[in-house]
């Protein structure tokens, strides 16, 4: 990757600034995506270079409950942070499962929801939880829905002169469960064959609140609709949990490519949703 | 119980000699040598399976300045032959005008330019123009021979084993005395080396004489490729090997092909140039393990014993012969397993496809015929009811038996005590049933594998190798050993320098191993098939006792009669300028083999090894994860066990890799996850905790009683792996890789059984 344009700004004015002036240049925060690409791609033109810009890291809690992460923070500081912790366990489970500790120090959240590839492991957990993506430039701020945000294979909301500021999580329901799992092609260092991720209430034996979150089974990250509406207003128990595991076989067109198989992705998706509305419709299961 | 240290260095974990220039980045890979004016190099490869190229064009509209173009005109130009000599000369180095293209990736022109940029970017605008014809991707399609890729019928090479009995009438005859008989079809996929380093040559020319270092296992096999390539004598052309980033047998034979290449393109720059693969050009174009396809059938007599043994093994060599015919032969001399049998028919088939040739992959051949007859075994344990490792236990080869080939096993048979040492380590089963954390179901289970696998080359391989080490004392008063066998990352030059240190009373790091250069050190014969410590450790242990005898005698002759190496080396070497002692390789006593019948000793020795694993397989993903590995292994003797363990392990899981995760993907005969990404080996992550037992039977005739190790433990892990996952489940899995895929693809079967039992 040989650009000839660079610049490093030092605030998010500066780099909105830098984006309106060069709308054809390139975000780059831990490019640990860019650098994958860049041999398969025609070299940029510039860079405007995100990398540890203090404005666009930390994770703090704002609005009440909410949690706001900084685009250019590393997935090393969401698997430690006690406030994605207690807020938001299924983000630091599935940082904690991106690449390997390399990767997991380089890696941002901003740049995991730039490139918006349908195996981006931390997107599940951002439709299960209901995030907003912040984006800035030089018309203002604005905030999309995530459920909104990715628009097809690798295209997004963002427009050519955005840049991602933050992620925001709401505060969920202090009832609610929250549950992850990613299916890769090995422990570590691993694309995910299929990853799911949900937030599930239960209220006087019923499921009140559903998301699903699932990765690798459509040509984005998507909302599993038909599964959650088998759920909500459903009892607790197995005909819920295997009615939501139909639903999926009904919604879901998963491809076979060089990871795995359609059937796999179908299968071990039904398998790992049912086995969230069990979890949830325990009651025992500590959270 | 107090341990005894042995007195010397040999049995002891002496560090490696190379350890600390690997870990602190002094030691230099091809890649990172620094060379002068050196230009880059790059391959224009064929995108078509089977055709013939028609035409090479060069863009017009591209500048042309400062880049070299390499087809295969240039080499007959100069003299040379367009052929990589291996065992036949049937590949070429770049497919010539008319010629036949023969695989994907296939090298076809060559260009070189000052930076790599450049010569990646003048690449694409060098255009091959080929005439598409139908190809052959399987070896059923092979075998048919419909289109004609070798010879009539598309067959390499075959062999037929009897023992037993004359002919096919007569086996069938004995077969059908069985009570029982299993039958099975077994197929096992292509397997990607993944040394840690891609490949990589670099070339410069020097008064007419080419010089080249890199990347490689075998010098002399590059050193022999060049002489017909370049139309040079053997003073025409010096390899030299780099440090080595791991090989596998991946670095065996492609060495040559990127030696030729690179070679051509330094004669024509007039100037030296580096070939580096990347990653995915790597594992597209370079050499896998042969994919292949065992029918066997096992015939059982009512109490259990084999009545009869018959196995037809087919592989599929890929476009040209290369070392197809030896890997065949290995296999299906490994075929039968290390089980009392009367009566065995193999026979074996290595075909012609068009996927780019497979190749030298530890365990050549073994491994791939190791998993059926370990997966019919256990199947003969189950159907009689009795426990699969006491069922071993009895039908194992002891001394005094015979194996497929009419070798009778005298001495080093370790087959008893690593099958014990098994048994003893086993220890109770885990529970069947559990949860796991997110509550899904999980299911258990335990298999065993037991297997051997022959040491050094085939037959009167070693004799017509005739291998030769040389250990000397220098001028300026160092000991050094003089070998081809290169150092690979398995150790072999701390082990020489632990032998030759042994032999002469010096500590291993007074022994300096010279890097192997073909100028320098004579020709060991190569660094392949579990010889490097037996069969050319033996020879440095020889050359150096020899070495040791002239100093002592020197001395006696000056008055220090009796003194130890170490005190008269420096003065003997002060009078006597350089004092080399080379041995050749001499067999062991009444080792006979008859090529012709493919009868008698197949193999000086064997090593054995037992190998027990646990698997838990969740239900709801049907991921496999290896709970506990345990690897009993009979090396002769551990001349560094650290190193020995090494060996052990890594092939483990390179094993277990092969069984449960590893696929390599063929579509339209280009492979289609040419990627560390996707084509998936083993992470630490995926590693179990692995157990190695070390089993010492020592052989006589090897260095201490050292026998082959490089190749063992890749031969049975995956059965052991793959019959762990049958035991928990309760239905057959016949192939390898068994992936959560393959596992998902027959639950309703599975759910069945579990319910059942
Ligand atoms: C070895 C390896 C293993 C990996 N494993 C995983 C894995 O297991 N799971 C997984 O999901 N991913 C994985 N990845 C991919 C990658 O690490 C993640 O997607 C990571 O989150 C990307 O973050 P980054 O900061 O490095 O992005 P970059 O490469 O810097 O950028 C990625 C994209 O986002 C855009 N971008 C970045 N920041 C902004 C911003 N603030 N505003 C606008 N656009 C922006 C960039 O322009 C670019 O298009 C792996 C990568 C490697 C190399």
């Amino acid at each position: 990757m040989t650009a000839t344009g660079y610049v490093r700004p030092a605030s998010i004015a500066e780099a909105v600034a830098a984006r309106a002036a060069h709308p054809d240049w390139i975000v780059l925060c831990g490019a640990t995506d860019l650098m994958v690409e860049a041999p398969l791609r025609p070299a940029p033109v510039g860079v405007v270079d995100v990398w540890a810009l203090a404005e666009l890291c930390g994770i703090a809690e704002v609005d009440g409950g909410a949690v706001r992460i900084g685009a250019a923070t590393p997935w090393r500081d969401v698997v430690t942070s006690p406030l994605i912790a207690a807020r938001a366990p299924i983000l630091a489970a599935a940082a904690r499962e991106i690449g390997a500790l390399q990767i997991q120090a380089r890696g941002t959240i901003g740049g995991n929801v730039g490139t918006s590839s349908p195996v981006g492991d931390s997107l599940p957990v951002l439709l299960a939880l209901d995030a907003t993506v912040e984006l800035a430039s030089p018309r203002g701020t604005r905030r999309v829905p995530y459920r909104d945000y990715p628009t097809g294979y690798r295209t997004t909301a963002l427009a050519a002169d955005e840049l991602i500021v933050a992620i925001t999580i709401p505060a969920a329901h202090p009832g609610a469960r929250q549950l992850w799992r990613k299916v890769g092609t090995r422990r570590a260092q691993s694309i995910s064959k299929i990853m799911a991720a949900a937030l599930l209430r239960v209220e006087a034996g019923r499921f009140v609140e559903a998301r699903i979150g699932l990765g690798a089974v459509a040509n984005r990250p998507i909302r599993a609709a038909g599964a959650e509406a088998a759920i909500v207003g459903a009892p607790v128990g197995e005909a819920t949990a295997d009615a939501a595991a139909a639903a999926l076989a009904a919604e879901l067109t998963p491809i076979t490519d060089v990871r795995s198989t359609a059937p796999y992705r179908l299968a071990t998706v039904q398998q790992v949703v049912r086995r969230f509305v069990l979890e949830a419709s325990s009651p025992s299961s500590p959270d | 119980m107090a341990e005894l240290q042995p007195a010397g260095p040999v049995g002891r974990p002496v560090p490696r000699v190379d350890g600390v220039a690997k870990v602190t980045g002094a030691a230099h890979y091809v890649d990172d040598l620094d060379l002068p004016g050196a230009w880059h190099g790059a391959t224009v490869r064929s995108t078509v399976a089977h055709g013939v190229l028609d035409a090479v064009d060069l863009d017009p509209d591209y500048d042309w300045t400062d880049v070299v173009v390499v087809t295969a005109a240039d080499i007959a130009a100069a003299g040379g032959r367009n052929v990589v000599t291996l065992i036949e000369e049937d590949q070429p180095a770049l497919v010539p005008l008319g010629g036949r293209v023969m695989h994907v990736d296939e090298a076809i022109a060559l260009v070189a330019a000052p930076t790599r940029a450049r010569a990646l970017e003048a690449r694409r605008h060098v255009r091959p123009r080929i005439s598409a014809r139908p190809a052959v991707l399987d070896t059923d399609a092979a075998l048919r021979a419909e289109v004609k890729l070798y010879g009539d019928d598309n067959v390499f090479k075959r062999f037929v084993i009897r023992k037993g009995h004359g002919d096919d009438a007569a086996f069938e005859d004995a077969m059908a005395g069985a009570d029982r008989i299993i039958e099975g079809v077994y197929p096992t996929a292509a397997q990607e080396q993944m040394y840690i380093e891609p490949q990589g040559m670099a070339a410069h020319w020097e008064d007419g004489r080419c010089f080249l270092v890199g990347s490689m296992q075998c010098p002399y096999y590059v050193h022999k490729a060049m002489k017909a390539l370049l139309g040079c004598d053997g003073d025409g052309v010096v390899v030299t090997q780099a440090v080595t980033g791991g090989g596998f047998g991946g670095k065996e034979e492609y060495p040559s092909m990127i030696a030729a290449h690179v070679a051509l393109l330094a004669r024509k720059a007039g100037r030296p140039v580096k070939l580096i693969y990347d990653r995915g050009e790597d594992i597209a174009a370079t050499t896998k393990r042969h994919p292949c396809v065992t029918r066997h059938r096992l015939g059982l007599a009512a109490d259990g014993a084999i009545v009869a043994i018959d196995a037809d093994v087919v592989m599929d060599g890929g476009a040209y012969l290369t070392l197809s015919p030896v890997v065949l032969s290995r296999g299906v001399l490994h075929a039968a397993g290390p089980y009392r049998c009367p009566v065995v028919r193999i026979v074996g088939r290595v075909v012609a496809t068009n996927h780019p040739p497979h190749g030298a992959f530890r365990g050549f051949g073994a491994p791939q015929t190791t998993f059926p007859y370990e997966r019919q075994i256990d199947k003969a344990a189950r159907l009689l009811g009795v426990d699969p490792l006491a069922y071993r236990q009895r039908l194992a080869l002891r001394p005094g038996d015979t194996t497929a080939t009419g070798q009778e096993l005298t001495f080093s048979v370790g087959s008893e005590a690593v099958l014990e040492a098994i048994a003893r380590a086993a220890g109770p089963r885990p529970a069947r049933d559990a949860v796991s954390a997110g509550g899904a179901p999980v299911r258990r289970g335990r298999g065993v594998c037991f297997y051997f696998h022959g040491s050094g080359f085939t037959g009167a391989g070693e004799q017509r190798i005739a291998g030769r080490a040389t250990v000397a004392l220098t001028a300026a008063g160092d000991v050094e050993v003089r070998s081809s066998s290169t150092d690979i990352g398995q150790g072999a030059a701390t082990i020489f320098a632990q032998i030759a240190g042994a032999s002469l009373g010096l500590a291993p790091e007074r022994v300096r191993v010279v890097d192997p250069s073909t100028d320098k050190v004579p020709d060991s014969g190569p660094t392949v098939a579990s010889r490097t410590c037996m069969v050319v450790g033996g020879l440095v242990e020889r050359a150096a006792r020899a070495l040791g005898t002239r100093i002592a005698a020197w001395a006696g002759e000056h008055g220090r009669g009796g003194a130890p190496f170490a005190e008269v080396a420096a003065a003997a070497a002060a009078a006597l300028g350089e004092v080399a002692e080379t041995v050749q390789y001499e067999p062991p006593p009444g080792i006979e083999w008859d090529d012709a019948t493919y009868t008698g000793a197949a193999y000086p020795v064997f090593g054995w090894a037992a190998c027990l694993v646990d698997v838990a397989i969740d239900l709801d993903t049907c991921e496999v994860t290896v709970e506990r590995c345990v690897q009993a292994v009979d090396v002769g003797k551990a001349i560094n066990p650290m190193i020995v363990k090494g060996q052990i392990e890594g092939g483990t899981l390179q094993a277990l890799g092969w069984g449960l995760l590893e696929n390599v993907l063929y579509q339209d005969g280009k492979v289609a996850n040419a990627s560390m990404t996707n084509c998936i080996v083993p992470t630490f992550a995926d590693a179990p905790d692995l157990e190695t037992v070390l089993v010492e039977v020592p052989y006589p005739y090897g260095p201490h009683g050292a026998k082959g190790v490089g190749e063992i433990p890749m031969d049975g892990p995956a059965a052991a792996a793959i019959n762990a996952v049958v035991d928990a489940l309760g239905v057959d899995f016949d192939v390898v890789p068994v992936l959560p895929e393959t596992i998902a693809a027959r639950r309703d079967a599975w759910d069945a059984a579990r319910r059942k039992s």
